[in-house]
């Protein structure tokens, strides 16, 4: 390849803005996967309306040779085919960018600092000629043709994404390639390269995967044995129990029957009340849902929490509440998660900041529950939850499935006694039976509070003081059960940076873009209760600041009640306007604008 | 004295358990409660057919009503749930361990106020288990109340005069495709047994609507939730006998006097004809029976109606016989290979 100044390999940000309801996914997947099948980074995000049709939504392609898969700030490529926002994504162009436009669509007033492409896809798809209803799925393959040829995307890749999305089916793959090929050869021979944008064959993406977090999620449940899983439709959720009834029916059946059950529940209440039952009755158990939901599941999680049962709650977290921003991205329900139930409930969050994380949290949040007998929350958001992400392959859970402490007979017959809620082992986890032990020493009663340690009735004032300082002792236990957090940087800088989710890889990005400008260590928590890890990094920084996508610094206020003496130094950064975090965002927070 | 020692020790059934194996805790309910009577119904049924506590499991929401699973089988599970919730911790429960026999036992506010879409659902999915609503048309614990099944402008003494109609629990569940619908009254201690047994054989939502009087809240004569109402109004449907898988039907009837319906396990129970015909697998004559007692006012008690060719959820859920709950880790992970074949769908 020649080295031309002038050209920008393997590094933009496109944007692909369409009506809702228009077909477009397909060609845009068709566009990511060829990318990452060409060794480019890449990665995807839909930006879309809460509607079924005509409202506008954008699908957002970031390519970067560095790896970096945060949204961008800008946009480098505009692929416009609707036609209300045509104007306003045009305006929003970075200067030296390009527009490909179909050219039905009035275009607005020229600038001279982009570069424009017309698409006649209407001609182009007449020339197919595809049956009706796959009109419009086809046409939107113009500009996949379109934008290959002036990208030099190689059209072999475009074919294997292709039959990627098609699960290898050739028929739709040879009607879309015929569309795709005849635009490519129209734009050679009818448009003349003019803007520096290429792409070029790369090897940074062998052996990794493209996937969203919620299948990621979904894949770490059934890896994690997930038996039960009950749920309601909501976005951005939906997906995560989608795939959950995709993969299991091939992964756990026995003789043809199934050895699970998904169960759509009438709504979230019912859902977590069901889950609490499998989890009470010795089932894996679990409910997926988005911050609605979890508002409706606050009695029962809080039942949970007092009768000790294990469950866990996969929260996909959106902006709330109710309708107008459900599509939107927000880090919004920690604080409330954490205290949620009525009483003295601290709930334990796990908070994966990658697809991969998402697998693994996926299976340990059941050895997370099932050891401490509570129920386990998973923080996603619908960033990670619903966008594409490159991961590499998850590993195979290499730790023994723990399922806590279950007396079976033969162990309740050599003991000689049982009393559920006493802390035998000074961990504040006490042994429970499963419903069915035919022990005479194995039932008990579960209810939530007024119950002694042998779960019987009782309103004794020192009853219950005794249950909650367990509980407390219990609390404490967690601490070391769930994942640690992840340290960055030397650890001598004057300069700490707490963060957590889904803000991952903009804070990579972030850490490279102040590397020459400042030092900065970085702590990404990974789970509710911190460790002693989190404390210490406080301690040991001089100014840090608490990186989250909540208005309210929620994740900062929890800090600075766990580390009241240290409460001054800790610093709010938040950002919530519905849109993941930009790398430069971070970079200006932390440190002042760029250029000073 | 011997004669009793060696009486009580004869007293067992044939899972080897005395009565005393079934009792719970003792009942913190006021004196004359239809709730008690209906805990020692339970016990009966139990001990009669001869169950092992532990392969039942005892279910409850919130109430009066649902403190009672503490006054029945201690040897069994349990689970006090919430207020109208309990519907869907005993769907969790059972599709988690489909070996276990569930009885729930909850109350008119409980069910038909706060609980009505959880108990809809229930019946809708045909989840296995005993369903009782003791409906006594009134919060207890609370004091006085009027609920959702009090009679049309009753006068409480607190809660003044109930101005709404009251939702058919019965009718509710029909209208939900439910299969096993009954009624009964806690004054009549056989018909509800029999009922329960018979609850306990079916292979779906098994609901028990019994009228409970609140002796302290609504035990007024003019209340259709009173002793003295239920007494003077019931009308039994039929003669209610529930007939064992083992037994053989011993008492004889003469042709046409009685109805045998076929239960899931191979029991059956035998319905004998009182004054009218009626055939409870007939969908409309159920709607029918219960539009013409309320309008007449009596208390129709009996197998309302029944149909045991609907799927129970976990057979609708195509679900393997052994519970979840006893899986391996073997059985439960997924192996490797898979993991990577999966992955690379991915890639």
């Amino acid at each position: 390849m020649t080295e031309n100044p002038n050209q920008v390999i393997n590094d933009f940000s496109m944007v692909v803005a369409t009506a809702n309801g228009s077909g477009s996914q397909t060609s845009n997947m068709a566009l990511i996967r060829a990318l990452f099948r060409m060794g480019i980074p890449v990665s995807g995000k839909n930006l879309f309306p809460s509607n079924i049709q005509g409202l506008p939504t954008w699908f957002t392609i970031r390519a970067s040779s560095d790896g970096y898969t945060a949204k961008r700030d800008t946009v480098e490529i505009l692929v416009a085919m609707n036609l209300p926002t045509f104007a306003e994504d045009h305006a929003g162009l970075s200067p030296g960018g390009v527009c490909f436009y179909a050219d039905d669509l009035p275009k607005p007033q020229a600038r001279d600092d982009i570069v424009y492409y017309p698409m006649p896809i209407k001609e182009l798809v007449k020339e197919v000629n595809p049956p009706k209803d796959l009109k419009d799925y086809v046409a939107n393959m113009g500009y996949v043709g379109i934008i290959s040829e002036m990208l030099g995307i190689d059209l072999e890749a475009v074919r294997g994404a292709l039959l990627t999305h098609f699960n290898g089916r050739e028929k739709p793959v040879v009607l879309n390639m015929e569309m795709i090929t005849l635009a490519a050869s129209w734009a050679k021979e009818n448009l003349e390269k003019q803007d520096p944008y290429l792409v070029q064959a790369d090897d940074k993406t062998a052996g990794k995967i493209l996937m969203e977090g919620n299948t990621a999620g979904a894949l770490g449940a059934i890896y994690g044995g997930v038996s039960f899983a009950s749920w309601y439709p909501i976005t951005p959720a939906s997906s995560f129990a989608d795939a959950i009834r995709e993969y299991l029916p091939e992964l756990r059946k026995e003789n043809g029957k199934s050895t699970y059950a998904v169960i759509q529940a009438e709504d979230e209440l019912s859902a977590v009340g069901m889950a609490i039952g499998a989890g009470w009755a010795g089932a894996r158990s679990m409910t997926s849902t988005s911050g609605p939901g979890i508002s409706l599941m606050a009695e029962y999680v809080g039942l949970a929490f007092f009768a000790e049962i294990p469950i866990v709650i996969w929260d996909v977290q959106r902006m709330g509440p109710s309708t107008g921003l459900p599509t939107r991205t927000s880090q919004g329900d920690v604080m409330f998660v954490r205290y949620l139930g009525h009483g003295d409930t601290k709930n334990v969050i796990l908070l994966p900041g990658t697809v991969a994380e998402c697998f693994e949290f996926g299976w340990r949040a059941f050895d997370v529950a099932e050891r401490l007998q509570t129920p386990v929350f998973v923080l996603s958001d619908l960033d990670l939850g619903m966008n594409i992400w490159i991961s590499d392959p998850f590993d195979y859970p290499d730790e023994p499935m723990d399922r806590g402490k279950v007396l079976t007979a033969e162990q309740l017959e050599e003991i000689g006694e049982f009393a559920r809620y006493r802390d035998v082992d000074g961990d504040g986890i006490a042994y429970r039976t499963l419903p069915g032990n035919e022990h005479p020493l194995a039932p008990w009663f579960a209810r939530g509070t007024g119950h002694d340690d042998h779960a019987l009735y009782s309103e004794r004032p020192e009853d219950w003081e005794r249950n909650m300082d367990r509980l407390m002792r219990k609390s404490e236990t967690a601490r070391d059960l769930v994942p640690a957090p992840v340290q960055d940087g030397s650890g001598k800088a004057r300069i700490g940076l707490i963060y957590y989710g889904s803000t991952e890889t903009a804070v990579q990005e972030a850490r490279d873009r102040l590397a020459e400008r400042s030092e900065i260590d970085t702590l990404r928590i990974r789970a509710i209760p911190f460790n002693k890890d989190v404390v210490a990094f406080i301690n040991d920084h001089e100014v840090v600041h608490v990186l989250e996508m909540n208005t309210d610094g929620q994740m900062h206020k929890l800090l600075q009640l766990e580390v009241p003496e240290q409460a001054a130094k800790l610093n709010s950064l938040t950002h919530n306007n519905g849109l993941p975090l930009t790398a430069r965002w971070i970079a200006e927070s932390v440190v002042g604008p760029e250029g000073d | 004295m011997a004669t009793t020692v060696e009486t009580r020790k004869a007293k067992v059934n044939m899972a080897g358990l005395a009565k005393a194996d079934y009792k719970g805790r003792p009942s913190t309910l006021c004196a004359g409660c239809g709730h008690n009577s209906i805990s020692s119904q339970i016990i009966n049924a139990a001990y009669e057919l001869s169950i092992n506590p532990h392969e039942i499991v005892k279910l409850s929401g919130i109430g009066c009503s649902s403190k009672s699973p503490a006054y029945f089988l201690s040897k069994s599970h349990g689970f006090n749930s919430l207020h109208g919730r309990m519907p869907s911790l005993a769907t969790g429960a059972l599709v988690a361990n489909r070996s276990l026999k569930a009885i729930g036992v909850s109350g008119d506010g409980d069910t038909a106020s706060i609980g009505m879409g959880q108990f809809i659902h229930l019946v809708r999915r045909n989840v296995p288990m005993v369903y009782i609503i003791e409906n006594n048309g009134v919060y207890g614990l609370t004091k006085g109340q009027f609920s959702a099944t009090s009679d049309h402008e009753q006068t409480l003494k607190y809660a003044g005069v109930n101005p709404f109609m009251p939702v058919d629990i019965c009718m509710e569940a029909l209208t939900a495709n439910g299969g096993f619908i009954a009624r009964s009254f806690a004054g009549d201690p056989k018909q509800v047994t029999e009922l329960i047994k018979a609850a306990l054989s079916f292979e779906g939502t098994a609901v028990l609507d019994i009228i409970s009087p609140c002796v302290t809240f609504n035990n007024r004569d003019e209340s259709t939730k009173s002793y003295s109402w239920g007494r003077e109004h019931q009308d039994p449907l039929h003669d209610v006998t529930y007939i064992p898988k083992q037994e053989e039907i011993q008492v004889e009837y003469e042709a046409g006097e009685t109805t045998e319906v076929k239960l899931h396990d191979g029991s059956s129970l035998v319905l004998k004809k009182l004054d009218e015909e009626y055939d409870p697998t007939d969908r409309s004559a159920a709607i029918q029976l219960l539009e013409s007692a309320r309008a007449n006012q009596v208390l129709a008690t009996g197998l309302i109606y029944i149909n045991t060719d609907q799927d129970s959820l976990q057979n609708a859920e195509q679900m393997i016989e052994r519970p979840l709950s006893e899986l391996t880790a073997g059985e439960l992970r997924p192996s490797e290979d898979s993991l990577l074949e999966v992955l690379e769908g991915f890639k």
